[in-house]
């Protein structure tokens, strides 16, 4: 089967669609294991679902698939090249939404949107107006363009950094918990979008994310991390009826009122 | 030890950081708009206070040699001591040392917080380096202000010397006499020595701010403390560099 064709929304050029391979990746902090050993593949054009609980090393394994962390051992390869390498950014685009937004405060919403395109002459400044209000519009931001991030609210700080990401047009998006301060409408339209620029522009994706209903949504395949460990690797519906109790639990945790967890801490 | 080994990894991250920006001079006039605003916050929001403090740095140094002049009788030289001095010493290190205060603190908190908000981490993603939108145009716009600054620093300096000479009744000399005198002994080279030294001082004061606040980690806390050091670094450099390069250039 021949590989998918990421077709840039810009310049209408093709080229395979970028395929990631996590081979071994470790990474220690200190004497702290974050990664154990994690393997696995993202094939060109799929949308990868990475679960979690919190703390179990997810936002430090995008780390590592953009560069910007260096692995203890292991590697991480971007279409057979290394995520590490200074050029591998410079041939392949690629776009992380930040867990916590990056925003650069200095700029207004729309400067913040402008910047890749004008760094990167994708045009003239009517072409990338069109292209930065057309972000905005698909996340409901046209009226927050002239606003600085630190006048956002939590939710739309996280909306304007998926903008950001939407106007670099991409080959492969990475997300880090997309949905985590949106309301269930918002985060359908990201669930949306996501599997919009799939299906047109075969954007390879990668999300990190706790949001259950977005993952067996739009996932073509889901790991989930536990302990800096990877403890599952399949399709979304074999975790409707997940077999290893670690993941059961996860996913239905009970609420349990009695438990003394939190008693302890009065005294 | 261990600090030898932290000041040879500043020093490397800094020659390394001079050299990226190097790389992206081509991209400079693209980079017109960033350039002036570095210029507007270098030059001119540092100009008020550079003419206070060479106005009485000026005018303490003619009080004070008029002081020990008495005792030669050479008073008439007051003009070209405190001349040569502004425009040899004062101007160049005094204008850099605010620079360093002014300009190489808020540098290097604003870099910092670019980076300990991830705002660095998201240049670095978009295939944008951060030596070349945020190094750059600040190393270009102190190479341009520089001499700018330090000539009104010295002409600001020298004036503050002729006030305090005229109006003191112990020194009691008219400008006519103070400007000539201070016009006989000096040569062109002396000026150009000073811009010189102003124009080395400056570059490396915002080399220096860049680097520390870019080599920012761990939380908010390490916002100050690399300002602190920033701060600290740039002024232990201005004055080892003043001598090392006073004398290579006499
Ligand atoms: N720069 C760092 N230095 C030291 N430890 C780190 C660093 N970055 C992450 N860690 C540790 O690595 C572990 C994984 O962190 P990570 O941010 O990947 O968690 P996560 O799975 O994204 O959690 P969450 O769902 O809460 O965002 C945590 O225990 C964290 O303390
Ligand atoms: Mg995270």
């Amino acid at each position: 089967m021949n590989p998918p064709i990421h077709r840039n929304p810009i310049t209408a050029v093709e080229s395979p669609a970028v395929g990631v391979t996590i081979d071994g990746l470790t990474k220690n902090f200190g004497t702290f294991q974050a990664l154990k050993n994690v393997s696995f593949t993202v094939e060109p054009g799929e949308i990868f679902v990475l679960m979690g609980p919190s703390g179990s090393g997810k936002s430090v394994l995008l780390k590592h698939i953009v560069g910007l962390e260096a692995a203890t051992a292991g590697r991480v390869l971007i279409n057979g090249q290394d995520a590490t390498a200074e050029h591998t950014l410079e041939r392949i685009r690629i776009a992380l939404v930040f867990q916590a937004g990056a925003l650069f405060n200095s700029l207004s919403v729309y400067d913040n949107l402008a910047l890749y395109p004008r760094e990167h002459r994708f045009g003239d400044e009517a072409t990338i107006r069109d292209k930065v209000m057309r972000a905005l519009q698909i996340l409901s931001l046209e009226n927050s363009a002239q606003k600085f991030p630190s006048e956002l609210s939590g939710g739309m700080r996280k909306r304007v950094a998926i903008a950001r990401a939407l106007v670099m047009e991409p080959q492969l998006m990475l997300y880090d918990e997309p949905t985590s301060e949106l309301d269930p409408v918002m985060s359908a339209t990201i669930s949306e979008i996501i599997a919009t620029l799939k299906d047109e522009y075969h954007v390879t994706t990668i999300v990190v994310s706790h949001d259950r209903e977005l993952a067996l949504g739009i996932a073509d395949r889901v790991g989930i991390l536990m302990g800096g460990e990877l403890v599952f690797l399949g399709p979304p519906a074999s975790l409707r009826q997940p077999a290893d109790p670690r993941i059961a639990d996860f996913f239905h945790p009970r609420i349990d009122l009695k438990n003394p967890r939190f008693k302890t801490l009065e005294t | 030890m261990k600090q030898f080994t932290h000041f040879l990894e500043g020093f490397g991250s800094a020659v390394q950081l001079l050299f990226q920006s190097a790389r992206f001079v081509g991209t400079l006039p693209r980079q017109r708009a960033r350039f002036i605003d570095q210029c507007y916050l270098i030059g001119y929001t540092t100009l008020p206070i550079v003419a206070i403090l060479c106005f009485f740095m000026g005018s303490v140094l003619a009080l004070q040699s008029g002081y020990s002049m008495e005792n030669f009788g050479a008073k008439q030289f007051i003009g070209s001591l405190v001349g040569l001095s502004f425009a040899r010493e004062l101007g160049p290190v005094i204008v850099a040392i605010l620079v360093a205060g002014r300009v190489g603190s808020a540098i290097t908190a604003e870099l910092a917080s670019m980076k300990v908000y991830q705002e660095v981490d998201a240049l670095v993603t978009m295939n944008i380096p951060p030596a070349r939108i945020l190094v750059l145009p600040r190393l270009a716009a102190v190479l341009v202000m520089m001499p700018v600054l330090a000539i009104i620093g010295n002409l600001i300096g020298w004036f503050g010397g002729a006030v305090v000479c005229k109006y003191v009744e112990s020194i009691a000399i008219e400008p006519e006499a103070y400007f000539s005198a201070l016009r006989r002994y000096m040569k062109f080279k002396d000026v150009g020595t000073g811009l010189m030294k102003a124009e080395i001082f400056g570059f490396v004061v915002v080399l220096i701010c860049c680097s520390i606040g870019l080599n920012t980690r761990g939380g908010p806390r390490e916002i100050g403390a690399s300002v602190t050091k920033a701060v600290v670094v740039s002024l232990i450099s201005i004055l080892v560099l003043d001598y090392f390069v006073t004398k290579a250039l006499m």
